[in-house]
């Protein structure tokens, strides 16, 4: 089976670093809504509000990487062949169809997975760091005029995108086990190779010749 | 490896962000330990046993007043418009609000027609009646506040008054002072000075405030991490601050303090907050409780329950009272649960507080004013609410009680308690309906003849027996759903608050997606082992 080199080194690193952090803030994130105890709600706020910050600072990175290496284009909505890719995942896949978009360097998203991810990390991700962040500057609103929102409000949002999240996360996980075996997008994600057409290492990350 | 590289990288980033604060950076503390830097010496100038006119023989109290007075000429003055000597609420125009005056309480009711009894703890001598002469320099009582012999003791029912010879009080004899030497003994009033009232108010040990009690006197720092012989040892005054004789801390409509200020923002402002020594950020830099500052009142969390060492009154029965057949009990901390004279009564021991929004002012009730018998009457409330910047979430002890009102004018009353047989006196002569005309004729108040006993409500704030740091309430005590603040309105609580419908859609949607990704998952399994 030929392979692809489709995802670089500091995409595996950002992915699996936010795939963490998403876990952490999750975790303690329903703790403090006291669905649960686990580690106790004082350790879990702080830990959610360190995870919080953390995820932004990393956010700024993904979002710089995927500007300056010009990965946005992945990321462009389309809707071409997007009724063929609903339709392998809701009947295709059941009789060993073929996936109908092949995935290659320049294209590595299907017409599905780039609207997912686009409403994803511009709509959801942004909404949950911006809600996240003003609920934790709460007590700087008033030297913000900004008293007039509601820190009810905020926190019902900030649920709200958990829940779209935690959800998305489900999914997610799921449809990982869709590809050429059951591990081949985990891999991919892991080592960067991907089962699918040949491919090689760019020029710019393969390892120096003596 | 990159990724050890990465995650080292994001360790570090935890380490600079949070780890590096020690324990003793929290500036409140560091703050606190400078204001309370203190050298008992550094402002005493005169020894008062080497002042001849001291050293005279006193035969009466009011003449060591005068003494004291030839000296300290501005005192009686300053001393006469101060709380502790006219009982009253400056704020009030009326001229009817405070003990001295018309308010009612759930404990003895009020003082109009039960003077001498009162009147023990008053910082003056001979408030017999209402004739009593306020404008009389002499009646000042400088001792009970200044003398530090110990030894000096008003008596119970002699209108501020110590005893003249040897005088039986139940069971104990109380002592004539030895006025010469109390009198060179005196200095800055200590905790035995302030106690000697504020400990046994309601006439007896713990009985109204709940974190004010003889254990008070000498405590650890377990009681109370400021006044604890263990640890800071304060005097009342470190933090009562005093300037002319008004000492700063009581609280009637008027707050004890307007304006949140540290001590780095005013040098020369009262210590009676607790943001004038911690700051209004006392904890260490990054920590949530800084956040909470705005909203709840730094005693909510740092006095977990009060009434820590001695049970203190919580209920007060006085529709029970007159049985003098019926039985009395101890409870399980020695205390009477009844007495024929004064009705049934609940004591309780580490007590959690009662949490209500408070600006620092607490309104009462008094005797002239209108209630709504069917429903409890608050006779003192505290005034807030969470729209009001000045508003904290506060901890009080609510003593409850059930005291008489006028059923026809619907008021409450005031009776006469305290008097000899045939005075009309409750406590002497156990006819209510005497007992109330008399005292309402007293204070010039109507009364109907007609009169009922009305469930009643007493606030204290509770802001002293300040816990050590490592007794703090831990966070799920208020933020849970059935916690200490679950009647708390106007703030969102996380872990308290929620909005049913947006939980249950959203675990709808979680089930939702599980289902799906399982049904699907099932079907490519069906669907490959068929093919």
């Amino acid at each position: 089976m030929p392979k692809i080199y489709l995802y670089t080194r500091f995409e595996r690193f950002w992915h699996w670093l936010q795939a963490i952090i998403i876990f952490i803030l999750l975790c303690t994130g329903f703790e403090v809504h006291g669905v649960y105890t686990l580690i106790g709600f004082d350790r879990a706020v702080q830990l959610h509000n360190f995870f919080g910050f953390s995820w932004v600072v990393l956010f700024v990175f993904i979002i710089f990487w995927v500007f300056t290496t010009g990965e946005w284009r992945q990321y462009i909505p389309t809707t071409q062949k997007l009724w063929e890719v609903v339709r392998y995942y809701t009947s295709g896949i059941f009789q060993g169809k073929p996936h109908p978009v092949q995935k290659s360097k320049e294209s590595k998203h299907n017409p599905l997975q780039r609207l997912t991810y686009l409403a994803l990390t511009a709509v959801l991700l942004t909404i949950q760091m911006g809600t996240g962040l003003l609920y934790y500057l709460y007590n700087d609103w008033a030297i913000w005029g900004i008293s007039f929102l509601s820190l009810r409000a905020i926190a019902f949002i900030h649920l709200v995108c958990a829940f779209g999240i935690l959800s998305f996360v489900i999914i997610h996980i799921y449809m990982t086990t869709t590809g050429h075996t059951i591990t081949s997008h985990i891999t991919a994600m892991i080592t960067g190779w991907e089962e699918g057409e040949e491919s090689d290492i760019p020029e710019w990350e393969r390892p120096a010749k003596r | 490896m990159p990724y050890v590289l990465a995650l080292a990288l994001s360790l570090l980033w935890a380490v600079v962000a949070f780890g590096a604060e020690g324990p003793e950076t929290a500036p409140g503390r560091i703050l606190a330990r400078q204001a309370v830097k203190d050298d008992k010496r550094a402002w005493i100038t005169a020894d008062h046993s080497q002042h001849p006119i001291l050293k005279q023989p006193f035969s009466k109290p009011e003449d060591v007043t005068r003494a004291c007075l030839s000296c300290h000429n501005q005192a009686a003055i300053q001393f006469h418009q101060t709380i502790h000597w006219t009982w009253a609420d400056p704020a009030d125009s009326r001229g009817i609000t405070g003990k001295g005056r018309l308010t009612v309480n759930n404990f003895c009711i009020a003082v109009g027609s039960n003077e001498p009894r009162c009147t023990s703890c008053h910082a003056g001598y001979g408030w017999m009646n209402k004739n009593f002469d306020f404008s009389k320099a002499e009646s000042i009582d400088c001792l009970v506040c200044h003398e530090q012999t110990g030894t000096y003791v008003k008596f119970p029912t002699k209108g501020g008054y110590p005893p003249s010879e040897p005088t039986p009080f139940e069971g104990k004899e109380i002592l004539p002072p030895d006025y010469t030497k109390v009198a060179q003994s005196v200095g800055k009033p200590n905790r035995h000075n302030c106690g000697s009232c504020h400990f046994y108010g309601g006439g007896g040990d713990a009985v109204k405030h709940g974190d004010l009690d003889s254990s008070m006197t000498n405590p650890n720092k377990a009681l109370d991490v400021h006044m604890g012989i263990d640890g800071q040892n304060f005097a009342c005054s470190r933090c009562h601050s005093t300037r002319a004789h008004h000492i700063a801390g009581r609280v009637y409509a008027t707050p004890a303090f307007t304006e949140r200020k540290s001590l780095l923002e005013d040098d020369l402002t009262t210590k009676i907050s607790c943001e004038s020594c911690h700051s209004r950020t006392p904890h260490k830099r990054h920590a949530k409780a800084n956040d909470h500052t705005d909203k709840v009142a730094c005693q909510s969390c740092h006095i977990p329950t009060f009434a820590r060492a001695l049970s203190t009154k919580m209920h007060w029965d006085w529709s029970q009272a007159g049985d003098k057949e019926r039985p009395v009990h101890k409870d399980e901390f020695g205390k009477a649960d009844y007495d024929p004279k004064k009705g049934s009564f609940v004591w309780k021991k580490n007590v959690v507080p009662y949490y209500a929004w408070y600006n620092g002012s607490i309104k009462g009730t008094t005797a002239k004013d209108p209630i709504d018998p069917t429903k409890p009457v608050r006779l003192s409330w505290p005034e807030g609410s969470p729209d009001d910047p000045k508003s904290r979430i506060f901890p009080f002890k609510v003593h409850t009680g059930r005291t008489p009102y006028d059923t026809v004018h619907k008021t409450m009353v005031i009776p006469k308690l305290f008097g000899p047989k045939g005075s009309g006196a409750y406590w002497s002569d156990f006819d209510w309906g005497k007992a109330i005309a008399v005292g309402q004729e007293y204070n010039e108040l109507p009364f109907s003849g007609r009169f009922d006993f009305v469930d009643t409500e007493y606030v204290f704030p509770i802001t002293h027996m300040v816990a050590p740091k490592e007794n703090v309430l831990p966070c799920t005590e208020c933020h849970a759903q059935q916690g200490r603040l679950a009647h708390i309105e106007g703030v969102y609580m996380p872990g308290r608050d929620r909005l049913q419908t947006l939980d249950m859609g959203g675990w709808l949607l979680v089930g939702l997606s599980l289902v799906g990704v399982l049904t699907h998952a099932a079907g490519r399994i069906i669907a490959a082992s068929r093919r």
